[in-house]
């Protein structure tokens, strides 16, 4: 019996010809990422492990996004401790304020994600570097602390489960809709543990840049990693980033996968996820008309470029509603200098936006952009659990970026499916 | 052998009602330990004794990374948590923190709260006393036995980082 992408890229971590799952193997780890909660975090577990410093094989990368510029002075001492850390530490990639941008878009935009690594992170939606063919995976500090000083970790191989994607996504469906829908289907609990594998020709046709919000989203069904096979797309894009891109880790055609679970999505219609669980998924009909106070345009999930385009298109010569206020929040330095170039950025602001620096800001509820008692949102990053962004008594609609610019021009949630050659309808 | 009494939780309880996120910033034990289950059960700190252990159904600690869900759980002095199942990044946290973690699919349904139970974590084993019934649940892999029975990942690693 063959292996499947995970089980793969586990045994050669292992040092192991195959590995099955439910196995515990002890892996070497290629990279750590971290960030401005995770640094401070890993400060104890480090010290009491009684590291000195990082291990050999291990490329850490350091990206403060969570609370920049930093609104409390709590927030200014945990940057301190992770610039101090990168500093002692010698940390080669270390992304200061205003050159790196939201943690998971940098990881893949500037390299640090090469096919068939492992790559650990104390941050849940490292899954999305499963999109470039790694084993991206979020735990606890304790774990990263281990990972950092010894340069390995224990994993239990999950088991694999394939989910083919065929038909062709209609306009204004993204790959935002298609995670919302899987979501739906199977919940927040069905593939716990699991590691998933998208193919199918909606993955084929689907930019790298979708491919990194859906594995990102993926993390919500619950999924120790979300994999795609690295494509000719893909590897061109990392070739012009990293000096040495390995081949790609691949299937074996006779991989013994857990269950193939196949969908038709011709037919699929833009999905939002209503109050609070980003599984509760409606087609939009059934939304839409209930009144919003903000939208959110940004995210390690939806603030990429592709993402931003469509935005501006949508926007273009029209304005923002009065009774809304829209926030975009460009995933990273390097898209927001490229939105700023194509003039994304000033279609944005003439509409009424409120265009913000990269950061987790309103996504993490942490700043910019809090939601209060009795507001609703639409939003298209990934959580929306009861307060993420702000109130308890506020209300999240998680929905693809599509969805969220035709709300914030209509005031209300509105299928952008109504926008017929940009025209409301 | 774990044995204690239970407390009992539904399903998908998450790691805001474990642990809720306005007490992020803290990572010492003392203060980590008195918001244990405050999101979901604030009196739990008050009722709950050494030794006790909490059943809930699937999918318990899902949501963030966050670690001191399981370490204010530990801290608690919980005997162990037996559920449906466990979120995967709180599973990794509770092994790392010693906390014995065992999931059975369905356990929850026949475990209610106040009952006695035991767990081997070795053979899988869950007894309930009170209604006299027992399940086998997965043995637990040696691996994780040993990071529980020395006390935590941190232990286990300690003596292996080469300088
Ligand atoms: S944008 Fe949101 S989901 Fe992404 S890393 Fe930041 S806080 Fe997490």
């Amino acid at each position: 019996m063959g292996l499947t992408m995970v089980e793969k890229i586990l045994a050669g971590h292992a040092g192991l010809d195959r590995v099955e799952p439910g196995q515990i193997v002890e892996a070497g780890v290629d990279v750590v990422m971290l960030h401005d909660v995770g640094t401070p975090g890993i400060q104890r577990p480090f010290k009491e492990l009684g590291a000195e410093r990082i291990a050999d094989n291990i490329d850490c990368v350091i990206i403060p996004d969570h609370f920049v510029p930093a609104p409390t002075v709590q927030a200014a001492e945990n940057l301190k401790i992770t610039r101090e850390f990168a500093e002692r530490m010698g940390v080669k990639h270390y992304y200061e304020l205003g050159r790196g941008g939201i943690c998971h878009q940098v990881m893949v935009e500037q390299g640090h994600v090469l096919p068939g690594q492992i790559i650990v992170a104390p941050d849940s939606h490292a899954t999305t570097y499963g999109a470039c063919g790694a084993l991206g995976t979020g735990l606890g500090v304790t774990d990263a602390a281990i990972a950092l000083a010894a340069g390995k970790l224990w994993f239990r191989v999950p088991e694999t489960v394939k989910i083919v994607l065929n038909g062709k996504l209609g306009r204004f469906v993204s790959a935002k809709d298609v995670a919302l829908f899987l979501l739906k289907e199977f919940g927040e609990s069905r593939l716990i543990y699991k590691a998933v594998e998208m193919t199918g020709p909606v993955i084929d046709g689907m930019s790298l840049e979708s491919r990194e919000c859906m594995a990102d989203m993926a993390l919500e069904m619950g999924v120790k990693a979300c994999l795609f096979a690295p494509d000719a797309q893909t590897m061109s894009f990392l070739r012009q980033r990293a000096a040495q891109v390995p081949e790609p880790v691949l299937a074996d055609p006779d991989a013994a996968y857990e269950e193939v679970l196949t969908f038709d999505l011709s037919d699929l219609s833009p999905v939002v996820a209503a109050p609070h669980s980003p599984s509760n998924g409606k087609p939009v009909g059934e939304v839409a008309g209930i009144r919003i106070q903000q939208a959110f345009l940004g995210s390690c999930t939806n603030g990429r470029l592709e993402d931003l385009r469509l935005a501006a298109e949508m926007l273009q010569g029209r304005t923002v509603h009065d009774g809304v206020r829209l926030i975009v929040t460009p995933a990273s330095q390097a898209i927001y200098r490229q939105a700023i170039a194509e003039g994304l950025i000033q279609v944005f602001l003439s509409a009424g936006a409120f265009v913000t620096n990269p950061t987790c800001g309103a996504c993490v509820g942490g700043h910019l952009g809090l939601i209060a008692s009795g507001e609703v949102c639409i939003s298209s990053s990934n959580r929306n659990f009861q307060g993420r962004m702000g109130s308890r008594d506020g209300q999240i609609y998680l929905a693809s970026p599509a969805v969220v610019v035709a709300s914030a021009m209509a005031g209300e949630i509105a299928d952008p499916r109504t926008f017929d050659g940009g025209e409301p309808k | 052998m774990i044995s204690g009494k239970v407390w009992k939780y539904g399903q998908n309880v998450n790691t805001d009602a474990i642990y809720p996120a306005k007490y992020l910033v803290h990572f010492e034990p003392e203060e980590v330990v008195r918001h244990v289950m405050e999101g979901l059960d604030p009196e739990f700190i008050a009722k709950a004794k050494p030794g006790d252990i909490i059943v809930a159904g699937d999918n318990f600690g899902c949501g963030s990374a966050r670690e001191q869900a399981a370490m204010a759980i530990k801290l608690a002095q919980i005997g162990a948590v037996v559920a449906d199942s466990f979120n995967r990044t709180f599973y990794r946290n509770a092994i790392n923190n010693a906390l014995p973690v065992i999931a059975l699919k369905g356990i929850s349904k026949e475990i209610a709260e106040g009952d006695e139970i035991e767990i081997d974590m070795e053979t899988g084993k869950i007894i309930d006393h009170t209604i006299g019934k027992q399940w086998s649940a997965v043995p637990t892999p040696g691996f994780i036995l040993d990071i529980l029975n020395m006390g935590g990942a941190i232990a286990y690693y300690r003596g292996k980082i080469g300088h």
